[in-house]
């Protein structure tokens, strides 16, 4: 077992994910070594059902791993209790909440639920985190609007100022950036940056907005069919990481300007 | 707190003592509000008034604040649970379960034992039928429900339960004796009279546990207007939260069903009503509000079916209905939207 770094957050050996069941497992990747340094913007990115979703959910304890290990602060994930990982990892992810008749303000106190007491009182100190949570998200004047007057990308900041209201040291999102329009996606990506930067939590979303996501993040995790690679943007480029992830007859990556192009 | 929703609790309960009262004094005969106020304090001098009060109008106006307010809270648990507004006691089969429970008492009772028959049928008897059998449905419901994760197909699921149980009963039903059939019919009328202070002691005992798990719950649902993943990612315990709320649940409903008859609608309709006035999903508001609207339209249900001043009593399985539903359309058609 390798050493785990005190600036690592999260850390996989040799992990495979994919689906058990009786008859035999579903693997989807195997052998992932990825290590997420405290402090970072990460992005994941791959093509459709190459199974970032999946990986997400397993590191996120929502679906049970094959093999491998899962180090979240050097621990193993299996062996956080509901609470404490509640304190350690928050989440935004693609299903619709069940309920927009809450307000803004109760939706982002819901993220102090690990915190308050059997009934869900807030302290002033619960007070104190939610309202920074709006302030950083910049949605104090939507406070007491509810869910359902909100469009999508106030909806998604919401979301955002929830798992920050969480103040866990790592933040985990499934496609922030889907249903948004082309400013909105570059605004929620900016945000994560810019909170990341400001908060030095570990921000780990998962996004088909590769262009943007080379520009903004600080690592980026790159799922292939037959390998995932964790490194820097830049030296990922040169690498040429990105010509492999898409099949060769529609779209070419340009490096120059670090986005798919249509080939003519 | 927020201090309008003060005001609105002042309110509302201000309004159950007036319901209380009225109840108190309509029916058969009635009793005027000094009277009954005299009655509390012991000084009423009447042949029959005091022993009216005590024995029957009192005992009756507090099983129809029970039954009201648990009926309430059991639909706003389902709903939040199954994240859906159409969810309910009734639709998940709690209350036919209870129904099951009940016919294979009463009915099964004389057809397979029929020298045990008097023994069987006894109120204790039916009490426990009705709170296991609401028990076993939902549970069933819920097993098989946690295979699909489909919210509608859910409710199928819980409709479908609700017609086995009645087709058994149908079956139990043709076997039956006329007494017996009356009896099992009588029963589903329903009815929140006849109960003596013994059984709504009892009644209060069961519910009041029932009642203590769901504000034990109020953080949970809480979490679980955020969808299950949600829940889950808050550090809340889902299938121990789950098993609280289906308890609490069959505890309420399925008591009620037991000494108070499948009274219908009102878990379905009164938390759409509290949602629609308080304008909030949050759970430490909506349980005490459904507690008071529940046991306040309740009172106002049962004032109605007395039929005052004769001497006929309506079933109040039919007045919750007739009353509630308009209610209910009227509130959504004046908001124009459906908050949930």
């Amino acid at each position: 077992m390798t050493k785990t770094n005190q600036h690592t957050i999260l850390k996989t050996e040799n992990l495979s994910i994919g689906y058990a069941s009786k008859k035999a497992n579903t693997i989807v990747t195997s052998h992932i070594n990825m290590v997420l340094q405290k402090g970072q913007l990460v992005g994941l990115v791959g093509a459709n059902g190459i199974g970032k979703s999946t990986l997400l959910r397993t590191l996120t304890n929502v679906q049970d791993k094959l093999s491998g290990n899962v180090l979240l602060k050097g621990e193993n994930l299996e062996t956080y209790s509901n609470t404490d990982l509640a304190k350690t990892m928050s989440l935004v992810l693609t299903e619709k909440i069940a309920s927009k008749n809450l307000s803004v303000f109760e939706l982002v106190a819901l993220g102090r639920q690990p915190y308050t007491n059997w009934v869900g009182n807030l302290s002033a100190n619960d007070l104190e985190v939610v309202n920074r949570a709006l302030n950083q998200t910049n949605i104090e004047a939507l406070k007491d609007k509810k869910c359902f007057e909100l469009s999508d990308g106030q909806l998604q900041k919401v979301m955002i100022a929830r798992a920050l209201a969480q103040d866990t040291d790592l933040i985990i999102l499934d496609e922030p950036t889907t249903h948004l329009d082309m400013y909105h996606k570059a605004y929620i990506l900016k945000l994560l940056q810019k909170l990341v930067k400001e908060t030095h939590k570990t921000i780990l979303f998962s996004s088909h907005e590769i262009d943007l996501a080379i520009q903004l993040c600080d690592t980026m995790v790159v799922m292939t069919d037959n390998t995932v690679i964790t490194d820097t943007p830049c030296n990922l480029i040169s690498k040429g990481v990105f010509e492999t992830l898409f099949p060769k007859d529609l779209i070419a990556f340009d490096n120059h300007s670090g986005s798919f192009k249509i080939i003519k | 707190m927020n201090i309008n929703y003060t005001y609105a609790f002042i309110l509302l309960i201000i309004v159950l003592i007036i319901c209380f009262l009225v109840n108190i004094s309509l029916g058969s005969v009635p009793i005027p509000l000094g009277a009954i106020f005299e009655s509390f304090i012991g000084t009423l001098e009447h042949e029959s008034w005091p022993y009216i009060i005590k024995e029957y109008r009192l005992p009756k106006a507090f099983t129809a604040v029970l039954v009201g307010s648990g009926l309430g809270i059991s639909g706003l648990l389902m709903q939040t649970l199954f994240r859906n507004p159409l969810a309910g006691p009734f639709v998940l089969g709690i209350s036919s379960g209870a129904s099951l429970g009940v016919a294979l008492v009463i009915l099964g009772a004389g057809i397979f034992s029929g020298a045990f028959a008097s023994i069987f049928v006894s109120k204790w008897s039916i009490i426990i039928a009705a709170s296991l059998g609401s028990f076993l449905v939902l549970s069933a419901v819920l097993v098989v429900s946690s295979k699909v994760r489909d919210t509608m197909a859910i409710l199928i699921i819980g409709l479908m339960f609700g017609s086995i149980t009645a087709a058994v009963v149908s079956v139990l039903s043709y076997f039956s004796s006329a007494e017996q059939l009356q009896q099992y019919i009588f029963w589903g009328f329903g009815s929140l009279g006849n109960l003596s202070w013994q059984e709504l002691g009892i009644f209060f005992l069961v519910y009041s546990l029932g009642m203590l798990l769901s504000i034990f719950s109020i953080k949970g649902l809480n979490s679980l207007l955020l969808g299950e993943n949600y829940a889950k990612s808050l550090g809340l315990n889902i299938k121990q939260t789950r098993l609280i709320i289906i308890v609490a649940t069959s505890l309420l409903a399925g008591t009620i069903t037991a000494f108070a008859g499948p009274i219908a609608f009102i878990g379905l309709a009164i938390p759409h009503i509290t949602r629609q006035v308080f304008t909030t999903s949050n759970h430490k508001i909506l349980i005490p509000a459904v507690f008071l609207f529940g046991a306040i339209i309740m009172l106002i249900c049962d004032s109605i079916a007395q039929l005052p001043t004769s001497d006929y009593t309506l079933p109040i399985n039919a007045i919750t209905s007739l009353f509630g539903a308009p209610v209910v359309i009227w509130l959504l058609v004046r908001k124009r939207k459906m908050l949930f």
